[in-house]
Parts: structure tokens; sequence; C-alpha cells
């Protein structure tokens, strides 16, 4: 039926064009006026006046049904209860109705659930025709008004890029707009978290074990011993010291390397090895991270175990150090590729500066062209180690699960992203502490690589204005 | 120290600083290497399978058929126990353990492929024909060469009897390597010689597709807004500032967004490829933008004052001029932005796309899963079949990025203007 409707829209909107352009020319010959705009633009005017608040109509519609069709079906159930249900009670009813309407649903239906199917068809099919008829009513009622207009010799032109600029203006919001969601669905969840948990506990306790939270219905109140429990199993500072440690290990491989390759190609090499080096390098950053994982995972993790074994060490298959060396790889083109950039911004007129005072290469790069480049340097590492700590595949699937407090790159460790991973995959239950972790996780994490960002894109762009 | 001497240690402290360069590029490269060898030797080995070839008498007796055979009766043959008879016949096996052993050499749809020669070839009823059918996953990788036979029988995935149906089966030559089309065009499964990476590409396609829908026109417009359109004032810059932020915000937590917003809020259906080309598209689309804006940067100003001087207005010196001749850029920016979503694992896992899917999805409505995705699911199963199959999916992958790009930089050498 949407479908149908977005077709009659396209087709009539389209057929509008035409018609608002030849009418113009008609009305303006007979009534012997000189149009204020191209005749297109009368087309445009009149397309866009029909088609546009039908369709946000229905845009808008369709973001709001259902919140409405669930709201009378549950207060219809309400009303028909005896005694109060809960919330969470009611909306998994509202789930098993809506589930038997569509017809996927498994197992015996009761009678409640038969009737609020019922129900739920006859608002839907009230709502379809409500539907209909205002998105129809929208789109002859302005079409009409704009024809009006049209007779009237509007400036058509002025009027086509004024709808234009609200267009490039709302697409432009949609970014604020992703930001927006991001930060209220963290949360949203998070804060239903640390009404459970004390934020403290959280951020500062040291054992991580979120199975423990057995406690899936929240109106039930915690006895004493229960509630201590719960706010000892989700204690996040082991996830940050792995996923800090994984990305130490990280950097120590991507910086010497990316660093020294980036001035390499900047001041070294020639042309033709530039021009061939770069983009083999930058292949690194093109290649997929779960390939990285699979690499990790399948390869470096046994070569690492072998070599440790064979030298009397007990390794982890599942060690950091796998992770860290193959997220270090992973890393190394976004530092050369960030650093040649910033060396290459440096001017020209230092570097001749120094090889007149009679430097060498190698000094003037380290004497003057590097301290010349330093936030600009800094900058592109902390962008890295952002990318290092919200890296996912690699630690998902070469890492460990077990939380541990360890600084032996040989052990096993885990990360806050391998736990959302680990929580949120497959069944999820909204209403226990443990699925809330993820997103209390995600908000930590989102904040701490927002940070970074933020003062890594500041360094680099005033590093920009400086020399630009 | 002497002067020479200085000179000598201040150029060999040159020579080192350049060697310690060197030494890093090849690192780099030599991570590359090793990377795309260790795929591609692992891979290369899925695209072929092994069959073995059993000869079928379709005469009527066997299928059960009547003198003149309607389409119910062909449906009514009892495909398994035909198949199932067939196979027995191919070497002696005496003991059910012996026969089990003979039937699990093949694959475990055998009785499908049967089904599927026979209904497709109805005018060979009555005849004695050769088929080849698919070997199990086992026989598949000792054939290539990747079990060992030299260890004991009880750590050996392959029996004894099954190693000397084996022997006797290359001997009368009737085990060969076919090309695997299963591969492309099956969906998951739990047997390895029938898994394939159809419904993951059709997964892949789907999601590019609505997030390239998505993306583009958002991103273009949004581009123009700031590039041309947008005063300099507070709000523009904190627009400019979330969207250079948000193109550094890890990739998991927009599996976040699209878990509680898209899901939760809007309850739109899991594991769909619609979901994930929503998500993948919002991760995309700042991603987009900055390079559409660089593209847009570089039309000299001259173009925009020629268009005004003759009496366009702003939106038509920017639509008729500016927008086509940054084109070539904003398409290439675009086309690196999908293959960056196309290579994206970890917002799909959280939005459930991650789901064990065996049908190959038609329409984005349907659950399916991903060419990354699947990689993951794989890599996590111990089998030996489908390590090999996890590096031909990388192959896939990697193959569909290379061309991705390589459009991508073809069409900006091609098309794209140089201003002087």
């Amino acid at each position: 039926m949407n479908i149908l409707i977005l077709v009659f829209i396209a087709l009539f909107s389209f057929s509008c064009f035409f018609f608002g352009k030849s009418q113009i020319k008609k009305i303006a010959y007979s009534q012997k006026f000189k149009p204020k705009a191209l005749p297109h633009f009368y087309g445009f005017y009149l397309s866009l006046w029909c088609a546009l608040p039908a369709l946000l109509i229905i845009l808008l519609w369709s973001i709001f049904e259902p919140f409405i069709v669930k709201y009378l079906i549950i207060s219809g159930l309400e009303k028909i209860s005896i005694n109060s249900i809960d919330p969470d009670q009611l909306n998994l009813i509202y789930q098993k109705i809506k589930a038997f309407y569509f017809g996927n649903f498994t197992g015996i239906a009761s009678e409640q659930i038969k009737k609020g199917a019922e129900q739920y068809g006859h608002f839907l099919s009230i709502a379809q025709s409500a539907k209909v008829v205002l998105v129809l009513t929208l789109v002859i009622g302005f079409a009409l008004v704009a024809y009006k207009k049209i007779q009237n010799n509007t400036h058509a032109r002025e009027g086509v890029e004024f709808i234009f600029k609200i267009v490039l203006i709302s697409c432009s919001v949609v970014a604020v707009l992703t930001t927006a969601g991001i930060i209220f669905s963290l949360l949203l969840e998070s804060i239903k978290f640390f009404s459970q948990i004390n934020f403290f506990d959280f951020l500062f306790g040291l054992g991580w074990s979120p199975q423990k939270a057995f406690v899936s219905d929240t109106s039930v109140a915690l006895s004493a011993k229960e509630a201590k429990e719960l706010s000892k199993a989700f204690g996040a500072v082991p996830l940050f010291a792995g996923t800090g440690f994984i990305a130490f290990i990280a950097m120590c491989v991507s910086v010497p390397i990316g660093l020294f390759s980036g001035i390499y190609l900047a001041e070294y090499a020639t042309p033709s090895v530039r021009k061939f080096g770069k983009p083999i390098i930058e292949i690194l950053a093109g290649i997929p991270t779960v390939v990285y994982g699979f690499f990790a995972a399948l390869t470096v993790g046994p070569f690492i175990k072998t070599i440790g074994e064979s030298l009397g060490l007990a390794v982890s298959s599942e060690s950091a150090l796998a992770a860290g060396l193959v997220m270090g790889v992973m890393i190394i083109p976004f530092i050369s590729s960030l650093s040649d950039d910033v060396i290459n911004a440096v001017p020209q007129s230092l570097r001749e500066g120094s090889y007149a005072l009679g430097a060498t290469k190698s000094e003037t790069i380290k004497k003057v062209v590097l301290p010349a480049a330093l936030p600009g340097i800094i900058g592109s590492i902390l962008l890295a180690v952002s990318r290092a700590i919200g890296e996912t595949m690699i630690v998902v699937m070469a890492a460990g699960l077990a939380a541990k407090l360890t600084i032996n790159p040989l052990d096993s460790t885990t990360t806050i992203t391998t736990q959302i991973v680990m929580i949120l995959v497959g069944d999820q239950e909204f209403t226990s502490a443990k699925t809330q972790a993820a997103f209390a996780l995600g908000l930590t994490l989102f904040v701490m690589t927002l940070i970074l960002n933020f003062i890594a894109l500041r360094a680099v762009n005033k590093y920009r204005e400086k020399y630009d | 120290m002497t002067k020479e001497q200085r000179l000598k240690k201040r150029y060999s402290a040159e020579k080192r600083f350049k060697a310690y360069g060197i030494i890093s590029v090849c690192a780099a490269l030599l991570f590359v290497g090793i990377l795309v060898f260790k795929v591609f030797s692992e891979g290369s080995g899925a695209f072929v399978k092994t069959a073995i070839q059993l000869e079928l008498d379709l005469s009527k007796e066997k299928l059960n058929l009547p003198e003149k055979p309607t389409k119910e009766d062909f449906e009514n043959i009892d495909f398994y126990d035909f198949a199932q008879q067939h196979i027995l016949k191919i070497y002696p096996a005496i003991t059910t353990k012996e026969k089990k052993e003979l039937l699990t050499l093949f694959s475990s749809d055998f009785e499908y492929e049967v089904k599927d020669f026979i209904l497709s070839n109805q005018n060979l009823i009555g005849q004695k024909v050769f088929f080849k059918i698919t070997a199990a996953s086992d026989l598949d990788q000792m054939h290539k060469g990747n079990y060992t036979r030299d260890i004991p029988e009880e750590r050996r995935k392959v029996s004894n009897f099954q190693l000397t149906i084996y022997d006797f089966l290359l001997k009368e030559n009737k085990i060969s390597k076919i090309f695997n089309n299963y591969l492309f065009s099956n969906g998951d499964s739990r047997n390895p010689e029938i898994a394939g990476i159809g419904g993951a590409m059709l997964g892949s396609f789907f999601s590019i597709i609505v997030c390239l829908i998505i993306s583009f026109p958002i991103a273009l417009l949004a581009a123009v807004y700031l590039e041309e359109f947008a005063p300099k004032n507070a709000f523009t810059d904190f627009i400019e500032i979330n969207i250079n932020n948000l193109a550094a915000v890890p990739s998991i937590v927009f599996g976040l967004l699209g878990l509680g917003i898209l899901l939760n809020v809007f309850e739109l259906p899991r594991s769909t490829s619609l979901v994930g080309g929503i998500t993948l598209a919002l991760m995309t689309l700042p991603r987009i933008i900055i390079p559409c804006r660089a593209s847009l940067k570089a039309v000299p100003p001259s173009i925009r004052e020629g268009a005004l001087a003759v009496g366009a207005s702003k939106v038509q010196s920017v639509m008729h001029h500016v927008v086509p001749l940054a084109m070539p850029g904003t398409l290439s920016g675009t086309i690196i932005g999908l293959a960056q979503a196309l290579g994206e694992t970890a917002p799909l896992l959280l939005i459930g796309m991650v789901a064990f899917v065996v049908q190959v999805p038609g329409t984005p409505m349907d659950p399916s899963s991903s060419l990354p995705v699947q990689v993951y699911l794989w890599s996590e199963s111990a089998e030996r079949g489908f390590v090999e199959k996890t590096s031909a999916t990388i192959m896939m992958l990697l193959g569909f990025l290379i061309a991705m790009n390589s459009i991508a930089v073809y069409a900006r050498q091609k098309f794209e203007k140089k201003w002087i």
C-alpha cells in the first residue's frame, strides 16, 4: 500500500512538472505578461509543492504510527485487566500480539492475544485509510494552491530555491541527528544501568563478571547480599586495562614503523618509489579488520604460541601480544600517511636553512623538520590511539574473554569492545543489567574516543593553519 | 675527536637513519605480502570441490515409476533410498558401520543432488548415466592433501575403511575435482561441503545498495550546503565539528546506535540487510561528506563567478556548474566510502546480521548475513573445510574492495579536470 502511495505521488508530481511548465507558457501568452522565471521553474514549483508535504507526512506517519498503535493497544489491555500489570509484562504481550498478527507466532495463543491481534489489525486498517485520505488531500490541496500561485505569476525560481535550501540544511543536520541518536541510545540504557550499579563501582571496580547478573526481574528488590554481589560484578577496570594494554602493544609496533616509513616516503624516497610504495602501504588501511582478526587468530596467535612454548614460556593461545601485533600492523598506514602529510606541509625554506648551515639530511629531519611537525605528528598518533581503542574485530577474534588484570603480554586479556560484542551477540534481555552494561561500556568508549579525536583534530588543524 | 672522525660518525648516522626508513617501509610491505600470500594459498582450494562419479540406473523399475509417469509420480520418488542404493553399490560394505562410513563419504545433500539431476534430465529415464556427486568435506580435504594419513586412526577424521574406499576410487579414476558451484550459490550450512557465500554476497549487496541510496544524496547535499551556502556562524561550526568527530567514532558505536534506535525504538526487523544498510549509511555519511567537500572546494571560484556574471542565481551556478565539475571527486569519494562500509563487521554483529542463515535472501527485508560477517562466523568453527572457505571468502571480499577502489581511482584520473 505504501508503495502504491509513493508511486502515485511520484507519477503525479512528475506530470505536474510538465503541466506547470506548459501552463505558465499558455497563461502568459493569453494574458500577455512576462513570466517572472523560466517555465521549468514553474514546473518544479508545482511538483515540489505536490510531493514534499505529502512525503514529509508519510515519513512522520511511519515513524509515529507504531508508537500510537502500541499506546492504544496497551491502554486497551490496561483497561480490561483487573489488577495492574507492570510495563515490561505489557510490552511482552504487545510483542506477542504483533507476532500473532503477522503470523510468526509460535506456541498457543491465549484469548487475550487473539483479541489483541484483532484490535491491532483494526487499528492498522484505520490508520491506513486515514493515511491515504490525508495524503491524497495534501497532494491535491497543495497542487491547487501552487497552481493558483502560478496563475498569479509568482516568483517561482525563488520559491524553488527556498525549498532547495531547506532540503540542503536538513541534509547537513542529519550528521547532528546521528550524533544525537548515538548519545540518546547510549544514555537511555546507561542510565538504567547506573540506577542499579553505582557509577564509581563501575568505573573503579576491579572485577568484571557480568554473567553474575542473573537478576532479570528488576522490580523485585534485591537483598543486601545480592546487591553487593551485583555491584562487584561490573568493575570495568580490567577492561580498561586490557584495552589500554593491547592498544599500547599496537602503538609499540605502529609508531616506529609508521613514523619511519612516513619520514622515508616524505623525505628520502624517489618519486617512483613513492608512487608505488605509498599505495601499497595504503592497501593495509583498506583491508577489512575482520581479515586482520582472522590472520591474528589463525596465523599469528598459534605462531607466537609455538615460539613461546619452544622457549619454555606459558603462552595463552589468545595472547594480548598476537592481537596487539596485528592491530599495530593495521594502524601503520594511518600513522605513515598522516605523518607523511604533516611532514610534507613543513615549508621547504626550513630545510634549506638547515642545509645551508651544513646539517646532513637526517640531522635536518631530526632537529628541524620533526620538531616543526610535532603537533601534527602527535595529533596523528592520538587519532591512531583512538582507532586502536575502538577497534573491534581483531580483539573479538584474537583476544580472550576472561577479564583479568595482567601486564604479561603472553597472557590473555579482554577489551571493552570484545565485551560489548560478547554481551550483545545472540539473545538480549533488555531488562538485565548485563545487557545495559554493554551500553554503559559503549558510552565510556564513545566519550574516550571523542576526547582523543577532539584533541587530535584540533592539534592537526592548528598545525595546518600555522603553515598554510 | 678529529674533524674527520666526527664527519664519519655523522655520515654513518645519516646512513643508519635512512636504513631505518627503508626497513620500516619493507616491513610494512612484508606484512601485506604475508597476509595476501597466506589468504591466497589457503583459499584457492575452496574454488574447486571433490566429486565422486556414480553410475545411476535410471530405469523405471528402479525409480518406481509407472509406464507414463506424471509430474506427481516424479515428486513421489524416494530419492533418498534410490541414491543410497547406488552409493552402496560403489564399494562392498557389509556391516552397518561400514555402510554408514561409506555414506558419510558423500555430501549430506546427496539426495537433493540426485533429485535435481533426475528432475531436470527427465529425457534420460530408462538409461544408465554417470553422475558426479559432491563428496563430504573430510574426503574433499583428504583429496586436496590437507589431511595426513600417517597418523593413528583414532586421531584421523577419515577411518581406515574410508581410506580403502578412497584408494579404490582413486584407482578406478572415479574421483575428480570440479568447479565448486555451491560456493557462489548456497547460503550458510553446518556442512562445509555445501556451505556457500551466495547468501552473504547478496546480503552485502543489498546493504551496500541501501547504504548508497541513503548516504550519497544526503552526503552530497550536505557537502554542497557546507561548502557553498552555509554562513560562517556558530551553527555551521557546530555541524562541521560534528561531522569531523563522527568520522572518527568507532564503528561499534554505530552498531549500538542501530540496536538502540533502529531495532528497539523503531522496531525494524532484526538481522536484515535493510537495517544493516541504514546503520552503515549513518557510519559512512561523514566519511563521504569530507571528500565531497574537498572536491567541491577544488573547483575554482572563477567558475562560480562566471556563472553569476551571466545572470545565474547562486543555486543555478552551484547546481549547473560546480557540482557537475566536482562529480568525479564526489563519486570516487563515495565509492571509497562504500568500500569501507563493505568491509565493516562490528556494527552488523550488533544488529543481528550474525545469525545462521541458510536461505539466500531475496529482498533487503529478509534475514541475511554479509561477507565480512561470514568470515567471522566461519573462522569460529574448527573444521578444516571452513578454514579454506573463510580464506576464499576473504579473497572474494578483497577482490570486491580492490575492484571498487580501482574504479574510484580510475574514474578520478580519467574524468577529473585539472585546474591550474
